[in-house]
C-alpha cells in the first residue's frame, strides 16, 4: 500500500516525457522487427516489458541507446534526437546506462578497474576520483571487497550487480536493463533484484525487459507486453496481472505464470 | 515411500595416491604391460648407441682451439673452426679494428632486452631508454662522428645483422599487423578492401620473392641517382611479408570476441578508438600470443633468407668461413653452432611468450 502511494507521488512529479518514441520502425534484413512503435516514458517512470522471445522488446531498448539503428520514426532521449550524428550518439550514451543479460563485463580488468574505465577514458575524470566513485557503487551493491578480483572469479549475480555498478559510474539519467536475471542460477535473482529495487527507491528512469513478474508488480509503474514487434497492450501492473484486456496478453500471461 | 535423509556430513578425505615412489613410478609409466615394456628397453637401446657417440663426438676427442690442419687428424668435432673465426662470424666484413663498436651495440641491446622482460618495468622511461639507446647503437655501428670512423651499412654482417633486420622487423610488423586486421574488419568498403588485396597479395607470394623484388626489381623505378640502402629495402620486405600474417592471427583473435563486449564497451560511452584500445584489442591479443609468438619466431628464422640478396647475416658469415680452404669440410661444427645460437634465439622467445601468457591470465 505503502509502494504504491509513493508510486502514485512519483507520477505527478513526472510531468516531463524523458524518451519519446514515434511511429519506431526497425527491419534486420526483411525481418520486420518493430512495427511502429509509439511510447512515452516520463522522468522517474519504471516501465517493465515483457513479452515473448523474438516479440522485439530487446530490440527496442537496444534501439534507446543505439546499440540498433532504427529506420523509420523518430527516439527522442531528454529532448534530443537519436539520427546519424555521432555527438548526438555519444550525447545520449552518456545519459542512457545499459545492464545486459550476459552482464559483458570486461575479463581481463579487476571489478574496480571496469567501473572505472569508463570514467577515466570517456569523461577524462582523474584516476584516483574514478576509483573512488567506483568504490562507492560498490558499496552501494554490496559487493566492495571484491573490488581487486577478476570478473571471472565472482558469481553470476555478483557480477550483474558489478555490471549496475558500472554503468551507475557515468552518472545516467536512465536505466536499461535486457533480461538482466535470465542468466541466473535461481539463487541469485534475489540479491540482482534487491540492487534494482534500491535504484528504483532513488527516483531512476528504469526500463526493464523481464519476466520477473513480482519485481513488476512491487516496483513498475507500467508494465508493457510485446509481441510481433508491437506494443499490444500497456497497463499498471495491478490491473495488467489481475485483469488484462488482449487475447495474446492472457495467453502468455497463462503461459508464464503456469 | 520414506524420504531419504542424510544425517551427517562428509568427511574431507585426501585424494588417493595413484604410485609410491620411484620404483611405483617406473612400474606404472615405463614398464605397463609387456608392450610398454618393450619401448622402454628399445628406446634404451636406441639412446646407447646414439648418444655416447654424440658425446665423444662433440666433447672428448674434439678439437677447440687449433688450425685447420691439426683438425684434420682429430677424431672428433673441430670447434676449432667457431674458435678461430668467431670474429668473422660474428661480425662479416665490419672493419676488423673497429669491432668493439658492433659487440656494444648488442650489449647494449641484451641489455635492454633484457630489462624489458619485466612487464613493471614497462614505463615511458623504458621507451625513451629504447630510443636513446637505438640512436647510440646506430651511432656505433655508422661513425662518422666524434673521431669514430665512418662505416658503410655494406659493411654490417654477422649477428648484428641478423638482429638488427629481426628486431626491427618483428617490432613494426607487429603493430602493423594490428592494424591491417583491424582494417579487414572495418565497415568502409575501400579500407577493407585495400587491407584484404594487402595480405591476400603478400601472402601469395614467398619472401624470397619479396626480397628480390625490393633490392633487384623496385631499384628500377627509382629516379636516376638514387638508391635506398640495401639493407633498409631487406628490412622493408621482412616487415611487409610479417605483418600479412600477423595481421590473419590478429583477425582470428578479434573474431573471437563477443559482441556484448563491444556493446558494453560503447553503452559506458567509448568510441571505436578507445574500445579497441582498452577493451578489444587488449582480450584479442592476449588469447592470440602463442600462433604470434609462432609467427614471430619464424620470421626470426626467415631473415636469413636475405643471403640471397647478398647481405652477410649470420649463416652467410659462418658459410663464408667454410669457403676458406683452411676449413674447408666443417661444415658440420659451423651449421651446428649457428643452430644453437638460432635455437637460443627462438627459445627465448617462446619462453617468454609462455611467461606473459601465464601473468596475462585472469582465470582464477
Amino acid at each position: 500500500m505503502n509502494e504504491e502511494t509513493a508510486n502514485s507521488k512519483d507520477m505527478q512529479a513526472m510531468a516531463e516525457p524523458m524518451i519519446e518514441i514515434i511511429d519506431m520502425h526497425k527491419w534486420f534484413g526483411d525481418f520486420h522487427v518493430l512495427r511502429g512503435i509509439d511510447l512515452t516514458i516520463h522522468k522517474k517512470e519504471r516501465i517493465v516489458i515483457c513479452g515473448p522471445s523474438g516479440s522485439g522488446k530487446s530490440t527496442l531498448i537496444r534501439c534507446i541507446n543505439r546499440l540498433e539503428e532504427h529506420q523509420r520514426g523518430q527516439i527522442i532521449v531528454d529532448g534530443i534526437e537519436l539520427t546519424n550524428n555521432i555527438k548526438n550518439i555519444e550525447k545520449i550514451r552518456a545519459e542512457v546506462g545499459m545492464v545486459f543479460q550476459h552482464f559483458n563485463l570486461f575479463p581481463h580488468l579487476t571489478i574496480v578497474d571496469n567501473l572505472a574505465l569508463g570514467p577515466i577514458w570517456a569523461r577524462k575524470v582523474p584516476k584516483k576520483e574514478a576509483e573512488e566513485t567506483a568504490m562507492y557503487y560498490l558499496e552501494k551493491v554490496h559487493i566492495a571487497e571484491q573490488a581487486k578480483k577478476y570478473p571471472g572469479q565472482l558469481s553470476g549475480g555478483q557480477q550483474q550487480r558489478v555490471a549496475i555498478a558500472r554503468s551507475l559510474c557515468m552518472s545516467p539519467k536512465i536505466m536499461l536493463f535486457d533480461e538482466p536475471t535470465s542468466a541466473l542460477d535461481p539463487e541469485m535473482i534475489k540479491e540482482v533484484l534487491d540492487a534494482m529495487i534500491e535504484l528504483a527507491r532513488e527516483g531512476m528512469t528504469m526500463i526493464v525487459v523481464s519476466h520477473e513478474m513480482g519485481f513488476a508488480k512491487s516496483v513498475a509503474h507500467r508494465v508493457l507486453f510485446m509481441d510481433f514487434g508491437q506494443i499490444v497492450e500497456g497497463n499498471t501492473p495491478e490491473e495488467f496481472f489481475e485483469n488484462p484486456q488482449h487475447d495474446r496478453t492472457k495467453l502468455f500471461l497463462s503461459q508464464i505464470l503456469h | 515411500m520414506e524420504a531419504y535423509v542424510q544425517e551427517t556430513l562428509a568427511e574431507e578425505l585426501k585424494p588417493p595416491v595413484t604410485s609410491m615412489g620411484v620404483t611405483g613410478w617406473v612400474r606404472a609409466n615405463l614398464f605397463k604391460g609387456w608392450f610398454n615394456s618393450l619401448l622402454t628397453i628399445l628406446t634404451l637401446y636406441l639412446l646407447w648407441q646414439v648418444v655416447p657417440p654424440i658425446i665423444r663426438w662433440a666433447f672428448i676427442d674434439s678439437v677447440w682451439n687449433t688450425t685447420g690442419a691439426v683438425c684434420r687428424d682429430a677424431d672428433g668435432a673441430c670447434w676449432s673452426v667457431i674458435a678461430k673465426n668467431f670474429r668473422f662470424i660474428f661480425f662479416g666484413f665490419y672493419p676488423y679494428d673497429e669491432q668493439w663498436r658492433p659487440l656494444i651495440a648488442m650489449l647494449i641491446l641484451f641489455g635492454l632486452l633484457f630489462y624489458s622482460r619485466d612487464r613493471n618495468h614497462w614505463t615511458k622511461y623504458l621507451g625513451y631508454s629504447w630510443i636513446a639507446g637505438l640512436v647510440v647503437m646506430g651511432f656505433l655501428m655508422k661513425g662518422g662522428l666524434f673521431g669514430l670512423s665512418s662505416v658503410e651499412s655494406t659493411k654490417w654482417g654477422g649477428l648484428p645483422l641478423t638482429l638488427l633486420l629481426s628486431i626491427f622487423g618483428l617490432t613494426a610488423a607487429y603493430p602493423l599487423g594490428v592494424v591491417l586486421a583491424l582494417g579487414r574488419q572495418s565497415r568502409m568498403p575501400a579500407i577493407k578492401l585495400l587491407c584484404v588485396v594487402y595480405i591476400e597479395l603478400i601472402r601469395g607470394v614467398p619472401l624470397i620473392s619479396l626480397l628480390f623484388m625490393g633490392s633487384i626489381i623496385f631499384p628500377l623505378f627509382l629516379p636516376e641517382g638514387i638508391t635506398i640502402n640495401k639493407i633498409l629495402r631487406a628490412q622493408v620486405a621482412i616487415i611487409l611479408f610479417t605483418a600479412a600474417y600477423i595481421a590473419e592471427v590478429v583477425r582470428g583473435g578479434l573474431q573471437g570476441m563477443s559482441r556484448g563486449q563491444y556493446e558494453a564497451a560503447e553503452s559506458i560511452g567509448l568510441n571505436y578508438i578507445l574500445t579497441m584500445r582498452l577493451v578489444i584489442l587488449p582480450q584479442a591479443l592476449k588469447i592470440v600470443i602463442p600462433p604470434t609468438v609462432s609467427i614471430l619466431i619464424s620470421a626470426f628464422k626467415d631473415t636469413s633468407l636475405v643471403v640471397i640478396i647478398a647481405l652477410f647475416d649470420l649463416l652467410k658469415t659462418s658459410q663464408t668461413v667454410l669457403s676458406n680452404p683452411e676449413w674447408l669440410g666443417f661444415s658440420r661444427e659451423a651449421y651446428i653452432f649457428v643452430a644453437i645460437l638460432y635455437f637460443l634465439g627462438c627459445f627465448s622467445m617462446a619462453n617468454y611468450s609462455r611467461k606473459l601468457e601465464k601473468e596475462l591470465s585472469t582465470e582464477n
